[in-house]
């Protein structure tokens, strides 16, 4: 009963519901299926965060849910409404971040009859979410949301659906609140089995040329800790994935930072050399092996996951051990002895001594340039959220990460348009944090209508718009395999990022030469009022290396600017 | 004409099973949708599904779904992982090669004239199929049995006039204490 003695309605129940699992914020925007939800919400302690793209709102909770661990959660109507984030659902799952997105849906009696702003939403997400609901009585709201919270959290996380028919949510609701779950089919993998446990520890003893591959996976368990005194017992490198950045901190001395496409040649000659290699929730994605069956070809490989559908998926791996990563992690550490790494570290030291990450001070202002700046201003003291393509690739190499939770990009999905609206989520999530959204020029236009969110909530994400005024990373791809026949590339037609910013009355700086650097940078730092966005107007033709061709061997790594032409990549992306 | 032997295979060659057939047997949750996640499973690994039988189980929460498919291996044990990670399927078992028994049923028309019936019901009986609808110009058999044997059944009978045919789907249960 609420307050008045009437019957509460499903969306009163449904907010009671998400207040009991701890949400404190929805990002959302409303329609006409999901009015009386919007409605609770003005009765209700939850902040209602009002987007101005449904894409954008789920991104936020993305990286909200990134920043913090804690579930994002996402409020829409129906129809184009729910479509609307169908883009921000695949970024969750591919990276396995946990959201709850919650779609109105026309009244139940209207279900297949193409009503007004009627979409099969549940039909269309199916292969993008973890798991769904279509509420088919309010009664079942306590048990479903009950559910998806815990499926959306627990294990691998990912994104869960919940469809609201509108005249659930409006209806009465006679539901008491369940703690209860009944999940036969859901089963969440903790510590490993002892037997594996051993058997690993007994290929690590053997093992002379070892190499931690860490992922995201450790990110999530909060891994970090225990990866980094398995390297140091071991005195073993690490390397990481692009979203396992900071799970161990990339600035000490065993960490080789980022391997795969544009990953560090040291750590892609670690990973080519290696007699050990052990995967600690990370899955072989086609931008971290190249050719598979070259991909440590002569290594003993070992990969731990919470997911077992990730053995044997890619590779065939010499031992699998399914459980939480930390958990297994934190098991093997008191079975493992110390190695004999010392001519492997030396050999590593050597790789990182001659194929140092580089580039060009002089000739104009570099993207690298500004990105080492800030690793430099800010010491790892931020998050830094990135979109796709080549801004994403310099931030992964030259913003080094010193712990889990301060980088947050879209890896599987490789999303443009999610930086910054995930850098808004971030800061709600950590609002003590300084929070960057280093985004390209193509991505941030996808999404700058958040500006205006970001400038209505005085949101203090500085927003550094690396722009070339092309898609730079196919280009790179058209101009290195394609002899350079440009086509679809030339953003031309970009805006005044300033003056864009300025419109939604938000700060903007620019950066046009090495010399606006530090000093653009630093203002940005202080501004502490609002949105910053800083643009930087670097060269317009320049490329990221390392490089390995899609597909190719990790020996056909590019290091410098070839010189000859090159063939077309057999991999995909 | 004489009514072709059973045995003979070369007259009548029996359409066999592919080699790389599994037969999968999932217990899941008796809601909405289940159906749909199961196939895009398949579906987008580019599998094809062969038969796939969905029935009542012991328990009315809960559904049975046997399915029939070919394909490479490798794909296969991905999807029977990916099966298993949904989460309204509480397992999923392949039963190829496991000790099991298994059963389907085929119902089967023929546009037939008087003259040849008989040696159709010779085949019939051979097989223990039924007849099920005695028309004028038509028959309609009812065999069960294994897939196998189903298949020999219908390749014999092509010669006769074979019009229709509805295959029930294979369904399976393990032998003994073991879980289907």
């Amino acid at each position: 009963m609420t307050a008045n003695g009437r019957q509460p309605t499903g969306a009163e129940v449904l907010c009671r519901c998400l207040e009991r699992e701890g949400v404190t914020y929805i990002f959302g925007l409303s329609g006409g299926a999901a009015i009386p939800i919007f409605d609770a919400l003005v009765d209700s302690p939850i902040e209602l965060i009002l987007v101005r793209h449904e894409q954008g709102a789920t991104h936020m909770a993305d990286g909200y849910a990134r920043a913090s661990g804690r579930p994002g959660v996402v409020l829409v109507t129906s129809g184009p409404g729910a479509t609307n984030t169908v883009t921000g659902l695949l970024t969750a799952q591919m990276d396995s971040s946990p959201l709850i997105v919650i779609t109105g849906q026309t009244n139940r009696v209207n279900l297949g009859k193409d009503a007004f702003q009627e979409a099969d939403v549940t039909g269309i997400t199916y292969p993008v979410v973890k798991h769904s609901y279509l509420v088919r009585d309010a009664s079942e709201i306590p048990r479903i949301v009950r559910e998806a919270f815990h499926i959306a959290t627990s294990g691998r996380p990912g994104p869960v659906l919940i469809d609201v028919p509108k005249d659930v949510s409006q209806g009465p609701c006679d539901a008491s609140f369940v703690d209860q779950i009944d999940l036969p089919g859901y089963r969440v993998p903790g510590a490993a089995t002892q037997a594996a446990v051993e058997h690993a520890a007994a290929l690590i003893a053997r093992a002379r040329q070892p190499v931690l591959y860490v992922g995201q996976g450790a990110v999530i368990s909060g891994a970090g800790k225990a990866v980094m005194a398995l390297a140091e017992k071991l005195r073993a490198p690490i390397v990481n994935t692009l979203l396992g950045k900071g799970a161990a901190d990339e600035t000490h001395p065993l960490h080789l930072g980022m391997l795969g496409m544009h990953g560090t040649a040291y750590a892609n000659k670690a990973v080519t050399f290696c007699d050990l290699i052990v995967a600690i929730g990370a899955r072989w994605d086609d931008r971290i092996t190249g050719k598979v069956d070259e991909f440590c070809a002569k290594a003993t490989k070992i990969h731990i996951d919470v997911d077992p559908a990730e053995f044997n998926k890619v590779l065939r791996p010499d031992l699998c051990l399914l459980g939480d990563a930390r958990l297994v992690v934190e098991q093997l550490l008191p079975l493992v002895e110390p190695l004999d790494t010392s001519e492997w570290l030396a050999q590593i030291k050597e790789w990182r001594r001659r194929y140092p990450l580089k580039y060009a001070k002089k000739g104009g202002l570099r993207a690298q340039h500004v990105l080492d700046r800030l690793d430099a201003l800010t010491e790892g003291r931020t998050i830094i959220t990135a979109d796709v393509g080549q801004h994403q690739m310099w931030a992964a190499q030259f913003c080094r990460t010193r712990e889990g939770r301060r980088w947050i990009t879209t890896g599987g999905a490789g999303t443009m348009g999610f930086g910054f609206p995930a850098a808004i989520g971030a800061w709600f999530a950590r609002p003590e944090e300084e929070v960057w959204a280093v985004v390209g020029d193509g991505g941030f236009q996808m999404t700058l209508c958040e500006l205006a969110t970001a400038a209505v909530k005085r949101v203090p994400v500085k927003i550094l718009v690396i722009n070339n005024n092309y898609l730079g990373m196919v280009r790179q791809w058209q101009e290195l395999f394609f002899e350079n026949r440009l086509s679809g590339v030339d953003l031309e037609g970009n805006p005044d990022f300033v003056k864009l910013a300025e419109a939604y009355g938000v700060k903007g700086l620019r950066i046009n030469r090495p010399g606006d650097i530090d000093r653009k940078l630093r203002e940005a730092r202080a501004h502490k009022s609002g949105p910053v966005l800083v643009v930087a107007e670097v060269v317009k033709e320049d490329n990221v290396f390392p490089m390995i061709p899609a597909g190719a061997a990790i020996a056909n790594m590019i290091i410098e600017p070839p010189k000859h032409r090159l063939e077309k990549p057999s991999g995909s992306t | 004409m004489a009514a072709p032997e059973p045995s003979t295979r070369a007259v009548a060659p029996r359409e066999p099973q592919r080699p790389d057939a599994h037969t999968l047997s999932l217990y899941v949750n008796n809601k909405p949708g289940v159906l749909v996640r199961v196939a895009l499973v398949f579906a987008r690994r580019g599998y094809n599904i062969e038969s796939l039988v969905v029935s009542p189980t012991v328990r009315g929460d809960f559904s049975r779904m046997t399915i029939t498919c070919s394909g490479d291996p490798e794909t296969l044990e991905q999807i029977i992982k990916q099966l298993a990670k949904l989460i309204d399927v509480v397992h999923a078992i392949d039963h190829t090669g496991d000790d099991s028994y298994e059963t389907e049923i085929a119902l089967v028309k023929l546009e037939s004239q008087l003259d040849r019936r008989t040696e159709i019901l010779q085949v019939a009986e051979h097989y223990g199929a039924k007849v099920v609808d005695y028309g004028s110009d038509s028959l309609m058999l009812r065999v069960y049995g294994d897939s196998d044997k189903l298949d020999a059944f219908v390749a014999l009978l092509r010669p006769y006039g074979l019009s229709e045919l509805v295959r029930s789907g294979k369904i399976l249960m393990a032998r003994g204490l073991a879980e289907t």
